[in-house]
């Protein structure tokens, strides 16, 4: 597999206050990478700095193995043939949709040429030809962002990055843009850099993702690794919800509350904090001569729709744990419930 | 007398600043770099007049009765025609735009029309049907009328802009409407107030027709007299430093007074329109008082041009001459404002666009100029151009250059406004749509701030077309233009052959008055 994107000691600073603390990742060619972190944290200027719109202190980037940025020469923008899609899609208001999306191809938006390319890239975001001669301020939030796509697709950059893109567009929408977005670039085989604060979406749509913080990567994996693995709380409790225990490790095995739990662990045996994630948790309701690991009492339940937060107690000095499960049949307040664990936890230090 | 509508405040440049993208190529730095140090020569003409007569001489110049008597002229007029203005802005705009008084959409744009009219126009005017009128009181009820709509403009926009929730809360906390009005209105009116106040302060003492008519003696009419008695004197450039002096009082109390305030709707989402203040039975009076102000304020002018048009009869309209004098005032100030507006540019951009020591010089260096009377800039420029390049004296290229200089502020304030409305993201995402920076500024830039540039273009346009004190000062012999015909005219008191030119002056006006009314509509739709 071909790097399509390479970022070394990349570092950046405004006023003296560093935004961008020497960063590296690699993103393959085809595939899609997501770097998320909370506003502020650094991410939107990793993205500008491989666009080009701003020049880094330190470090490189390469795109296909071309160095386009470092901090004695950088290569402008327009010269760099990457895409950039931005949060609000910042589409041409003076521009009809078709002279948006033809603004980057050679050859007038008239010519047959463009305007059969036009059809093609409108089609590819799945907009009706129609939509060409509409003004931007015409369409729905939605819907600029997939003009903003399909300008930004016109000139098959090598690589495209994503400012946020579904941030301005309304729950229902962004779930089902994000899923025809994935699915485009997928099928184009774009390679792409996608920003955003939304872990949820970070986890569904990339094949890798990088979580920032105070513009250092904690961690860089694959999402699945990254969730079921996190190598500090930070990341852990960033990417969902998250139950912290104390716990004694002995031979990958932690000792705890809830019992003796199978862990991974790089910090080998001793005192360590046990992660899990609440769907690995299920109380089931048992009678009162049961005893004694893994018990606690319900304390409050909250009723989401398909799923229902319980509080539990533990009974033992311990703060109480939030268990997430399916609605149907819930424990009552007062309930004593047994907690199992499903899976392996992660022990951090 | 057109001028521009008081800036408005744009908090949104300021956050699409960043730093590296904002490095202006070394062409455009240059060209900033010379209007602004173009913009320091009326201020360094006062400087150096003061070293070169030295202390003593400039000593006796400054404090003698002349002066006291142009200093109590000077201060008085502002002192009692701003808090006018005020009064009669403030209340106009309030009863215009949030009572139920009948007739709206044609109050609107009547009270901008006088902006239509140059004041030295209706000084004559008034002159037309008062032949006795002079001196400090003259001076008052003339440029309240022609410059009360200064007040009116921006707080309307304001009024129209407030969110009227705000006001419902103060009513929910117990305020009656007269309490509403000066606790939660009128506090948020302040830098409309503050801002209309000052451009009509600058107008005051810059003004020199209107105050010659009816024989009252400013600082800027002593110094044109000065000056055609005594061509380069030190004792007209002292009158200047005064005059300088006296604009900086002005600048700076209007800055202390607004201090650092912003008032800022807080929260998203278009503000509803207020439910209109019912006048009941004060309909009448309101109704009276405003149809009273029209009449004063337009119908007195119109009506003294048409009298004297009527008396001249047909032997007035000398054609040729007309024609003559329309073209040359046409190709004069198209030019100008052409020459301005493309100037503009890289002023604007530099402002909005970059931080650093060259955008802050802008920013002073606008701010200054904006309030220096064109009198002061005209002398400077004749001092400079005697003394450093002769031929240049009485030329094309001077006085169009000093048209520049001192209306650059006002195309100034509208391409700024229309370039930092410009999202910076529509330039990257140009740019990475693989057009260059200069293809960037053609294609979605200029494009998109190409109303905003036609605003400013036509703003400086009437404001050459009726600027009259550099304009005597600096035209180049055997230049007639509509606004020196009618003042010679005028001056010999052969006012029915006036009248022709007055009239053209007004109707150039009309359609610029226009577009600033629309402005201040759509300032109130941001």
């Amino acid at each position: 597999m071909t790097t399509m994107l390479g970022i070394r000691g990349l570092a950046k600073s405004f006023n003296g206050h560093v935004v961008l603390d020497h960063i590296d990742l690699d993103v393959a060619a085809g595939s899609t990478t997501a770097v998320v972190g909370s506003s502020g944290c650094g991410k939107t200027t990793l993205l500008r700095l491989v666009a080009g719109f701003e020049t880094p202190d330190a470090g490189t980037v390469f795109i296909s193995e071309r160095q386009v940025a470092s901090a004695e020469r950088s290569v402008a923008p327009h010269r760099r043939s990457v895409g950039y899609v931005a949060q609000d899609g910042a589409l041409f208001p003076h521009l009809t949709v078709g002279q948006n999306i033809a603004y980057g191809l050679s050859g007038g938006a008239r010519s047959r040429e463009v305007r059969n390319r036009v059809a093609e890239l409108l089609e590819t975001v799945a907009l009706e030809a129609s939509f060409a001669s509409r003004r931007p301020h015409q369409l729905s939030g939605g819907q600029q962002q997939r003009v903003a796509l399909a300008r930004a697709l016109a000139r098959e950059p090598v690589l495209m990055l994503l400012d946020e893109p579904f941030s301005a567009l309304d729950t229902g929408l962004r779930a089902s843009t994000r899923k025809a977005v994935a699915q485009l670039l997928t099928d184009a085989g774009v390679t792409t850099l996608l920003v955003t604060h939304d872990q949820e979406e970070a986890l569904s749509i990339a094949d890798q993702i990088a979580v920032m913080r105070d513009g250092r990567f904690t961690q860089v994996g694959a999402p699945q690794d990254v969730y079921r693995r996190p190598n500090d709380r930070f990341t852990a409790e960033f990417l969902g919800d998250c139950i912290s225990l104390p716990c004694t490790v002995t031979a990958g095995v932690a000792e705890c509350a809830l019992g003796r739990i199978p862990v991974q662990t790089s910090t080998g045996d001793g005192p360590a904090v046990l992660a899990l994630r609440p769907e690995q948790l299920v109380a089931t309701v048992i009678s009162d001569s049961e005893s004694p690991d893994g018990i606690g009492t319900v304390i409050g339940t909250e009723f989401l729709g398909h799923d229902v937060l319980l509080t539990i107690d533990p009974a033992n000095d311990i703060a109480p744990i939030i268990v997430r499960q399916h609605s149907l049949d819930p424990p009552s307040i007062d309930a004593k419930v047994r907690i199992k664990v499903i899976g392996n936890g992660v022990a951090l230090r | 007398m057109i001028a521009p509508a008081p800036p408005v405040s744009l908090p949104a440049a300021s956050v699409s600043r960043s730093e590296s993208a904002a490095r202006p190529g070394p062409l455009v730095s240059a060209t900033v770099a010379i209007l602004v140090a173009a913009t320091a020569i009326p201020l360094g003409y006062v400087v150096w007049g003061a070293v070169s007569v030295g202390w003593n001489r400039a000593f006796e110049l400054v404090v003698r009765p002349r002066v006291g008597e142009l200093l109590v002229n000077t201060v008085a007029l502002v002192v009692v025609t701003v808090p006018l203005c005020v009064i009669i802005g403030v209340a106009v705009a309030w009863l215009v735009e949030r009572t139920d008084l009948p007739g709206r959409a044609v109050w609107r744009p009547l009270f901008v029309a006088p902006l239509a009219i140059p004041a030295f126009v209706n000084s004559y005017a008034w002159v037309g049907v008062i032949p006795s009128l002079h001196g400090l009181w003259a001076g008052v009820l003339i440029t309240t009328l022609s410059y009360f709509p200064f007040m009116y403009l921006p707080v309307a926009a304001t009024l129209r802009r407030l969110d009227p929730a705000v006001e419902e809360s103060a009513r929910a906390l117990g305020s009656d409407s007269a309490g509403v009005f000066f606790r939660v209105v009128l506090p948020q009116l302040r830098l409309a107030i503050l801002g209309g106040g000052l451009l009509i302060g600058v107008h005051l003492l810059a003004e020199y027709g209107a105050f010659a008519m009816v024989r009252f003696d400013t600082f800027t009419v002593a110094i044109f007299q000065q000056f055609q008695v005594t061509f380069d004197g030190a004792a007209g450039s002292m009158l200047a430093g005064v005059l300088v002096l006296l604009c900086l009082v002005l600048l700076l109390a209007e800055a202390g007074a607004r201090g650092k305030a912003r008032y800022a709707r807080i929260g998203a989402g278009a503000p509803r329109t207020a439910v209109p203040v019912h006048l009941r039975r004060n309909v009448i009076p309101a109704t009276t008082a405003l149809t009273l102000l029209a009449l004063l304020a337009i119908a007195v002018p119109v009506w003294t041009i048409m009298r004297w048009l009527w008396i001249g009869g047909t032997s007035v309209w000398h054609f040729g001459e007309i024609a003559n004098a329309l073209g040359q005032t046409i190709a004069l100030a198209a030019l100008a404002a052409a020459l301005t507006t493309v100037l503009a540019f890289p002023v604007a951009w530099v402002a909005v666009r970059s931080n650093g020591v060259l955008a802050r010089a802008v920013e002073g260096a606008n701010y200054v100029t904006s309030s220096l009377p064109g009198i002061v800039t005209a002398l400077a420029l004749v001092t400079v151009a005697i003394h450093f390049v002769r031929p240049l004296y009485q030329s094309g290229p001077l006085i169009v250059f000093a048209y520049v200089l001192l209306f650059m502020p006002r195309a100034l304030v509208n391409v700024r406004a229309g370039l930092a409305q410009v999202p910076v993201g529509l330039e990257e995402a140009s740019r990475s749509l693989g057009s260059s920076p200069s293809a960037t500024f053609l294609r979605v830039t200029l494009r998109l701030t190409a109303p905003a540039a036609a605003a400013a273009a036509s703003l400086v346009f009437v404001a050459v077309a009726t600027e009259l004190t550099a304009t005597l000062l600096l035209a180049p012999t055997g230049t007639r233009t509509l606004s020196m015909l009618f003042w010679s005219f005028s001056s010999e008191l052969d006012y029915a052959s006036a009248a022709p030119y007055a009239l053209t002056l007004v109707v150039l006006a009309i359609p610029v008055t226009l577009i600033l009314f629309r402005q201040s509509t759509k300032v109130a739709a941001l």
